[in-house]
């Protein structure tokens, strides 16, 4: 039996058949405003010509109690919604990226979702052109709701494993995906770090040995297009954030927040470091056959 | 009350779920809707060994027995119940006409000064049942990280206790006290600056540290099974309560009241006589400006249900689900959620929750203080508020007599007496005197208000 690719899976299985890894990023809707943000998105998509861009786009929801963010995710999110960001104005953004023809998921904490409603929210992200969604504080164990409501909706789930994560419930939580599934490469939260993880390459090898036909993204920490080169030699995909939304918050420092041209700069990179590679499912660095990834 | 069935024992589902919270949480850590574990993957295995050690730990005689030695040699244990007859005296008469009898469990006996203590012995025991050299904290008033802070210099742990920026400021002795016990304190800047805020910066350490580290959480609320593992250690309360009102009076209080933040001492009180359908329970949150302001504590009677810190249960929050600023006078009551047992007894109605404001505790602070000579955390004075407002509307006993109203004194008040200062204008030059002469005689007419029980006052909101 092969994983359910669903939308955003296929994405990543596409890039593979081209000869790379995929490249996955994180930026909030609302920050530093909610236009200037969808302007930064379509930056993240290359749209604007700055880049080859991302080819997943993860647009953030501002929460006011990120568990899982580090001081990066949190100054920018604490901003976004002081400036007034809405759940609402999450849509807006999945739409202004799919527009670009990438693909967008949503980043949200659960209680978003809660109190939206999730019937209403599957269905209006579903309606804005948005993969599915990724929920960091939200495992499988908890997830009924989310499970029907995004079956109803044909959106895709994004759960995450960790290092930590038992065989039982690494085997588990694969199950429940669909789409990929996000391995979080260290023990801790978001944050870009200088060194690369030790554990998300034997994170990746226990979830391949779980199911070879399972997507996986790698993210915490991944800071610069080396940093994704190296990931992508073994995962799917890596997924940046917070080194995004440092650059849009050093513009902002330095007084010109609707400066894109920082985040510019280092998305062009990371799309340059995953094109320097030659994929997880390439056969180079990996002894894994790709027939069968396709195709779900 | 309406009467509750005493022998809950009955299938859950189908309208005819148990009665009693004792017998939850079910197996995956629900209250009903209530509780459960909304966390990052990355804290499972954690929360999964930190469950079983518990369960192991519950049922071995060596653990019992250690635990037990460190209640009564080192924190004092059993802690008395007192009659605090002048301070029922001045709620006023009771329906009988008689005032009500109030009895206070003096939690603010205990080693560190509060029911904090009772919690984190157990916790530092498994702390090192688990293998772990390290243990972190959040902390409001600051009494769970002293508390946290004595266990570790006691065992020999590392610890961090990770307190809101305003809340360092407001309770500086108690920072002051953590150091002193060799605990490192980081003054938490993100966010509302306070407990919530404590609490997601100890989580965040926890998700890197987990291998080493015990995350000590201080009230029944969190992830499973955080709620019921501070339950069972906190229980103690109402076991000694309940067989000291009985050895005393020959019959169960009429009413238990306890205050209520994240919910510890409250449950601890509650624990026990949840199965004694003839106990009322009520708990008392913190009504800051009044809940009719936004300015205010009071999360079961003001909130809605969602999830915050890994559990489902009420919370203060927006439209959208993002957490609201709570305020209370009380660092301790400031959390704008509430243990998931608590969100359980107020959907079933078996507790009752109200609102008490800051100037009902300061009140109440100051009258327990001057009518019995106990000067009670700001925390334990709402308790206190909410059982002189119980005092003068709670039918008579069975037999007719005055209604029989046991308080949990969760805390002593030596770490309020600057906010006293400030909230009462308390004078604290004293009375000047020459050779036994008082120099100044008007000192006494100035500040007399606040030496003196019901008189008139000057301080700010502290009209009687």
């Amino acid at each position: 039996m092969s994983a359910d690719l669903g939308h955003s899976g296929q994405v990543f299985a596409d890039v593979a058949a081209t000869g790379r890894g995929a490249l996955v990023g994180f930026l909030h809707v609302g920050y530093p405003d909610v236009p200037t943000s969808l302007e930064a998105m379509r930056v993240l998509t290359g749209a604007d010509g700055g880049s080859e861009g991302v080819d997943l786009v993860e647009v953030g929801m501002p929460y006011s109690d990120p568990m899982m963010d580090g001081v990066t995710i949190q100054r920018a999110g604490t901003r976004a919604l002081e400036r007034g960001v809405r759940t609402r104005d999450a849509f807006a953004a999945v739409e202004a990226v799919a527009a670009t023809g990438t693909a967008a998921v949503v980043m949200t904490y659960w209680n978003l979702i809660e109190r939206y409603g999730p019937e209403k929210f599957a269905r209006d992200l579903a309606a804005a052109g948005g993969a599915g969604a990724i929920t960091p504080d939200l495992t499988p164990d908890e997830a009924q709701e989310w499970l029907r409501v995004s079956d109803a909706y044909g959106l895709d789930r994004i759960f995450l494993v960790s290092p930590s994560s038992t065989d039982e419930r690494l085997t588990s939580t694969l199950a429940a995906c669909r789409g990929w599934v996000y391995a979080t490469a260290v023990m801790g939260v978001t944050g870009a770090r200088t060194t690369s993880s030790t554990l998300a390459p034997e994170l990746v090898r226990r979830i391949r040995e779980a199911d070879p036909t399972v997507m996986t993204g790698v993210g915490l920490g991944i800071s610069n297009g080396e940093q994704a080169r190296e990931i992508t030699a073994y995962a799917d995909a890596a997924i940046v954030g917070s080194a995004l939304v440092k650059a849009l918050l050093e513009a902002e420092d330095a007084g010109n927040p609707s400066d894109l041209s920082g985040l510019r700069a280092v998305v062009a990179d990371l799309a340059a470091g995953v094109r320097s590679g030659q994929g997880a499912r390439s056969g180079a660095g990996t002894s894994r056959p790709t027939a069968g990834l396709v195709g779900t | 009350m309406t009467s509750l069935p005493t022998l809950p024992e009955r299938a859950a589902g189908g309208g005819s779920e148990p009665r009693d919270s004792n017998q939850l949480p079910d197996s995956t850590g629900h209250f009903d809707q209530f509780g459960g574990k909304f966390v990052p993957e990355a804290l499972y295995a954690a929360l999964q060994q930190l469950e079983e050690e518990f369960r192991a730990a519950m049922v071995d005689p060596e653990f019992q027995a250690e635990l037990a030695g460190l209640l009564a040699d080192y924190t004092g244990r059993p802690s008395p119940i007192t009659l605090a007859r002048r301070f029922a005296a001045a709620a006023g008469p009771s329906v009988t006409g008689e005032p009500a009898t109030i009895l206070l469990k003096r939690e603010d006996l205990n080693h560190t000064g509060s029911h904090k203590i009772n919690n984190v012995l157990g916790q530092a025991l498994l702390t090192r049942r688990m293998g772990k050299t390290r243990v972190i904290a959040e902390t409001g008033a600051g009494q769970h990280g002293v508390a946290t802070a004595t266990a570790a210099a006691l065992f020999g742990l590392k610890c961090t206790v990770y307190m809101g920026k305003v809340d360092t400021e407001r309770q500086a002795l108690n920072v002051a006290r953590m150091r002193l016990l060799g605990a490192e304190v980081i003054a938490v800047e993100s966010g509302t600056q306070t407990l919530k805020d404590a609490m997601n910066d100890a989580m965040r350490d926890w998700v890197a540290s987990v291998d080493d580290t015990h995350y000590l959480i201080g009230t029944v609320a969190g992830p499973h099974p955080f709620p019921l593992l501070v339950r069972e250690f906190q229980r103690i309360i109402s076991t000694e309560a309940r067989a000291q009102v009985l050895a005393r009076y020959g019959r169960l209080p009429d009413a238990v009241a306890a205050c209520v933040g994240g919910g510890s001492n409250a449950l601890g009180i509650f624990a026990d006589f949840i199965p004694d359908a003839g106990v009322a329970l009520y708990g008392f949150e913190a009504g800051g400006d009044g809940i009719d302001t936004d300015r205010h504590a009071a999360t079961i009677s003001a909130g809605e249900i969602g999830v915050l810190h890994g559990m489902r249960t009420y919370v203060l929050q927006n439209e959208d689900g993002q957490t609201r600023e709570s305020h209370s006078i009380s660092a301790g009551l400031d959390y704008p959620g509430v243990g998931p047992e608590h969100s359980w007894l107020a959907a079933t109605g078996r507790a009752h929750y109200e609102a008490i404001t800051d100037t009902e505790a300061m009140d109440a602070f100051r009258l327990l203080s001057q009518t019995e000579g106990i000067v009670p955390a700001i925390e334990s004075a709402h308790a206190l508020a909410g059982a002189l407002k119980l005092a003068t509307r709670l039918p008579a006993g069975p037999e007719g007599q005055p209604p029989l109203i046991l308080v949990n004194l969760s805390g002593r008040g030596d770490k309020d007496v600057d906010t006293a200062i400030s909230w009462f204008d308390l004078d604290t030059t004293g009375t000047g005197s020459e050779s036994g002469q008082t120099v100044t005689a008007d000192v006494e007419a100035a500040h007399g208000s606040d030496l003196q029980p019901g008189g008139a006052s000057t301080g700010a909101g502290v009209e009687q």
